[in-house]
């Protein structure tokens, strides 16, 4: 058995006499004898180390890895690379094995990797301000939803096309909390922003955009509905991919309040859906009312650069019921990964992923419709795009006896996503599989 | 020495990032419409540089495995490197979430037996991994209260009870969920007031959310009579996890009349923090509430594991995907390894270390609850105070001359000055009597030397921060020139 306890029966026995009690049974009695458990937890007896990695690793082998099949699925998890380095500084212990930076002088390291995950969230959106992390993408959509709905309006407009997931948290916070949702339907794979246009009124607390959408297609007229918005008081919410910043326009270019989105592909291993990390920038006006922990630069006393947390006004721990937020802990070591790759990959780096990613997308999609292929939505898209067959359930066993993780099955398509990871053959043998060859 | 900024260091041109040759002759297909046109303004710096920076970063950190960190409440306990170890085994670190179930079924036994033990520990019927945080806990049970009294057409009932000692993160809750929140005072032994209790409890509420060891670190002797009030009442019992530490073993919320629990991995069962997350959630619920868990759970059928998301009543989505998996490896490995015994242990450990300091401490500081104690105890600056004007915050300072991480500071709120003492069950006695020796020395400086306490700390690499210019005037990133 495995023990983190470092004090041997008799020292404890030494502590226990020096603080005058007599057992360590002592120690609960302040316990109501009917509330005990009067027997052993219902649990399998602890293990040696070398019991657990058996298990653990028993358990690990279940599971096939993107790493012996390519992985062709995207749908909010992308396969990107990681650098080694990422890792190596995760592993600090200094920085995983702290607590929130509440004693700035002995934090400045933790403190100073915020202030700088912050400027380059500001620099991907282009927007003023950011926090230190939410908990994942969609949380961080909701928690967008509920600084947008603290005034008087409180409707949120949302189309279809943002991720399903993302857009089932928004219910969830929706029917709790306290704002409400208006979910616009799509057409043809893109929002409908005429019908949108319509419903913006003056209760209108935000309008949603999710760029590219849960399709990979790129929306038009998110500027028509910033400006109609706006001239309502209401704020445009911009649901982003940092990777896809790169390139495309940013949510600031946009006109966007808010822009939020999930922080994996930056430097995070897809790890069955978690841990990630969810960002959320803003224009500086919004600053005072964004949710979460945000690190400031001021000077100590004697006039040195110090960085703390600040404008704490806002949170949990001061402002209690009346916080803009509940969050509380983060996902800090997930953004020091995002901030730690950023600074490995560069700007040139960042861009020639997001064009090899594109690239290979493309290459993709063009092989398909040479095989007869059809696209189930016409347009522009970014990674990803969804291509029609009958039978998409039926297809991924096919691809998996083949070796290959397919695509997110949609009704009578399947969404394929692209990295800079995948290679030209896998690629190929992905569509020969899709077009019936190799079929045994 | 100060830290440059990533930012500061940037050459152009020193970033030598390199994809393989690109393999198709495929080019852009995104219309100028949709390009970038401000220019992307990230730093450039080479692999060699951006490791140092992150070291020299690291060093001015301080973490578990540095020393002392008896932050209360927050339970900073050793991390075991072996959960290191398990999270990132490529089987768990390398898997896609919506990969079909038959390639992830290591995946999601691992999800179901975490689940089990979860229930067993806490005394509750099922439990969703699926929260990122405590506060994501506290939010997912206290949104299945209201989905409980919606159900059953109860809607009248708008408030939400949390006592005064409760953590901020309660009364934060029950308003995002769109309650009212009404706080129970505390009795002269730190205690939930009982008549006060029966006094708020009414057909307008939902809930009572109660830690439980409190905050305080006194243990709530009267839970039976506190389930009974609310229950009788038409409302339900919340149990805010943070403490749960000190009791693993001993007792358990289920047993004492709690409906819905949240527990923190990252606290209870040694996965780091991280420096602010990823923490982990889980929320357990007895049976009657089952229905309204969050989708997916996670169903044995024959011998494979299934996600089930046909959940008529559940409450919905509260996170992307299953929640922080990879914490929840971690805290997996850790209850395999300490078992049922270890987690006894665990409770034994951590209770008499938070008496031994309360014991030998009360020599040189006020400890206003002076009592058995469970995993922490509240102490303040009175006597110091009182004598010299030492405030708590100059305490906390002057310990990080000591080399310490302070104790939590200035909370629970219904004590003036409080210190927050969390020892946890991983430190040693020789840790514990250098920590009483040092805040035994910091006790004697405020007397005969108040200054050097006033102005601590004189050996971190910033001394004491402007908070308050920061808070006037933010700045929140890095501008060029500025």
């Amino acid at each position: 058995m495995m023990k983190y306890t470092p004090n041997p029966p008799q020292v404890a026995e030494e502590m226990l006499r020096s603080i005058g009690l007599n057992s360590f049974d002592d120690l609960f009695a302040d316990i109501p004898e009917e509330v005990k458990l009067k027997r052993e937890l219902d649990l399998p007896a602890g293990l040696s180390e070398i019991e657990v990695r058996r298990e653990l690793i028993n358990k690990a082998r279940k599971n096939i890895t993107v790493d012996e099949y390519p992985c062709f699925l995207g749908a909010g998890a992308y396969d990107h690379f990681v650098p080694a380095a990422v890792d190596q500084i995760l592993l600090r212990s200094e920085f995983y094995t702290a607590y929130t930076p509440y004693q700035p002088e002995i934090s400045q390291g933790i403190l100073q990797s915020i202030f700088e995950y912050q400027t380059m969230i500001c620099q991907l959106t282009g927007l003023e301000v950011s926090n230190a992390s939410m908990y994942d993408g969609g949380t961080a959509l909701a928690e967008a939803c509920q600084v947008a709905s603290s005034g008087k309006a409180k409707k949120i407009i949302v189309p279809d096309t943002i991720h399903p997931e993302n857009l089932a948290i928004l219910k969830t916070y929706a029917w709790s909390g306290k704002f409400s949702l208006e979910v616009v339907p799509g057409q043809n794979g893109f929002m409908d922003v005429e019908a949108m246009l319509g419903r913006i009124d003056k209760d209108t607390a935000g309008v949603i955009v999710q760029q590219p959408n849960f399709y990979g297609l790129l929306e038009s007229g998110i500027e028509k509905l910033g400006e109609k918005v706006h001239q309502n008081k209401g704020l445009l919410i911009m649901s982003v991919d940092p990777i896809s910043l790169a390139l495309l326009k940013s949510p600031a270019e946009y006109g966007a309040d808010i822009a939020v989105g999930d922080g994996q592909v930056l430097g995070n291993n897809l790890s069955f859906g978690g841990p990630y990390l969810g960002f959320f920038a803003a224009t500086e006006k919004l600053l005072r009312k964004i949710p979460g922990r945000i690190v400031g630069q001021s000077v100590d006393s004697e006039g040195k650069r110090a960085f703390v947390l600040t404008l704490q006004a806002r949170e949990q721990h001061i402002r209690r019921e009346k916080a803009s937020s509940n969050i509380c802990s983060n996902q800090a070591l997930c953004a020091l990964a995002a901030t730690i790759y950023l600074s490995l990959i560069g700007p040139k780096g960042l861009k020639d992923i997001a064009v090899r990613s594109h690239q290979m997308a493309v290459y993709a999609k063009n092989e398909l419709i040479k095989k007869g292929f059809k696209l189930k939505y016409e347009g522009p898209f970014f990674r990803e795009f969804a291509v029609k067959m009958d039978n998409p359930r039926e297809m991924n066993r096919r691809l998996l006896q083949h070796g290959i993780i397919g695509g997110y099955e949609l009704k009578g398509a399947m969404l394929l996503a692209f990295t800079e990871k995948r290679t030209k053959d896998e690629i190929d043998k992905l569509i020969a599989v899709l077009g019936g060859e190799n079929d045994e | 020495m100060m830290s440059k900024l990533i930012f500061e260091k940037s050459v152009p041109g020193s970033n030598t990032f390199s994809l393989p040759s690109c393999e198709v002759q495929e080019t852009l297909e995104i219309p100028a419409d949709f390009m970038r046109n401000e220019e992307l303004k990230l730093p450039e710096v080479s692999e060699v540089e951006a490791v140092r920076h992150f070291t020299e970063l690291s060093k001015k950190a301080y973490g578990v495995d540095s020393g002392f960190y008896p932050l209360g409440s927050c339970t900073m306990k050793y991390n075991p490197k072996v959960g290191e170890w398990a999270a990132r085994l490529p089987g768990f670190a390398n898997i896609h979430p919506y990969q079909p179930e038959e390639t992830v079924q290591g995946a999601l036994e691992l999800i179901y037996e975490m689940e089990k033990m979860c229930c067993e520990i806490a005394g509750m019927d099922r439990f969703t991994l699926q929260p990122a945080a405590g506060a994501h806990g506290e939010m997912t049970g206290v949104m299945i209260i209201k989905a409980y009294h919606k159900k059953r057409g109860d809607e009248k009932r708008t408030k939400i009870l949390v006592p005064d000692s409760a953590h901020g993160t309660n009364p934060a809750t029950a308003n995002v969920v769109g309650f009212d929140v009404v706080e129970v005072k505390s009795n002269s032994r730190g205690l939930v007031d009982i008549e006060d209790l029966k006094a708020k409890m009414n057909d307008e509420v939902a809930g009572l959310m109660l830690t439980n060891p409190n905050t305080l670190g006194l243990f709530e002797e009267e839970i039976v009579t506190i389930a009974s009030i609310v229950h009788e009442g038409g409302g339900l019992l919340y149990y805010d996890g943070a403490n749960l530490n000190a009791i693993m073993g001993v007792c358990r919320p289920g047993d004492m009349g709690f409906d819905i629990v949240h527990l923190n991995l990252h606290k209870t069962f040694a996965t780091p923090h991280g420096g602010g997350g990823p923490g982990a959630g889980p929320v357990g619920v007895k049976a009657h509430l089952a229905e309204f868990l969050p989708v997916p759970v996670i169903e044995k059928k024959g011998d494979k594991y299934v996600l089930d998301y046909d959940r008529p009543m559940s409450i919905g989505k509260v996170k992307n995907f299953y929640g922080n998996f990879g914490v929840v490896v971690k805290a997996y490995t850790y209850i395999k390894a300490l078992g049922r015994d270890g987690l006894k242990d665990v409770a034994y450990n951590a209770v008499l270390n938070a008496n031994y300091l309360r014991h030998h401490l009360s020599k040189y500081y006020h400890i206003p609850y002076n009592r058995l104690c469970k995993h922490e105890f509240i102490a303040n600056s009175k006597f110091q105070l009182d004598k010299s004007g030492i405030t708590t915050m100059d305490i906390a300072k002057r310990l990080l001359d000591y080399g310490y991480h302070p104790p939590t500071v200035y909370f629970p709120l219904i004590v003036n000055e409080a210190l927050m003492i969390e020892p946890t069950e991983t430190e040693s006695k020789e840790r514990l009597d250098g920590f009483i020796k040092a805040m035994a020395e910091i006790a004697r400086e405020a007397e005969e030397e108040p200054e050097k306490v006033k102005n601590a700390p004189h050996t971190t690499v910033v001394k004491r921060i402007d908070e308050v210019g920061a808070a006037r005037n933010p700045i929140v990133k890095w501008e060029a020139g500025k």
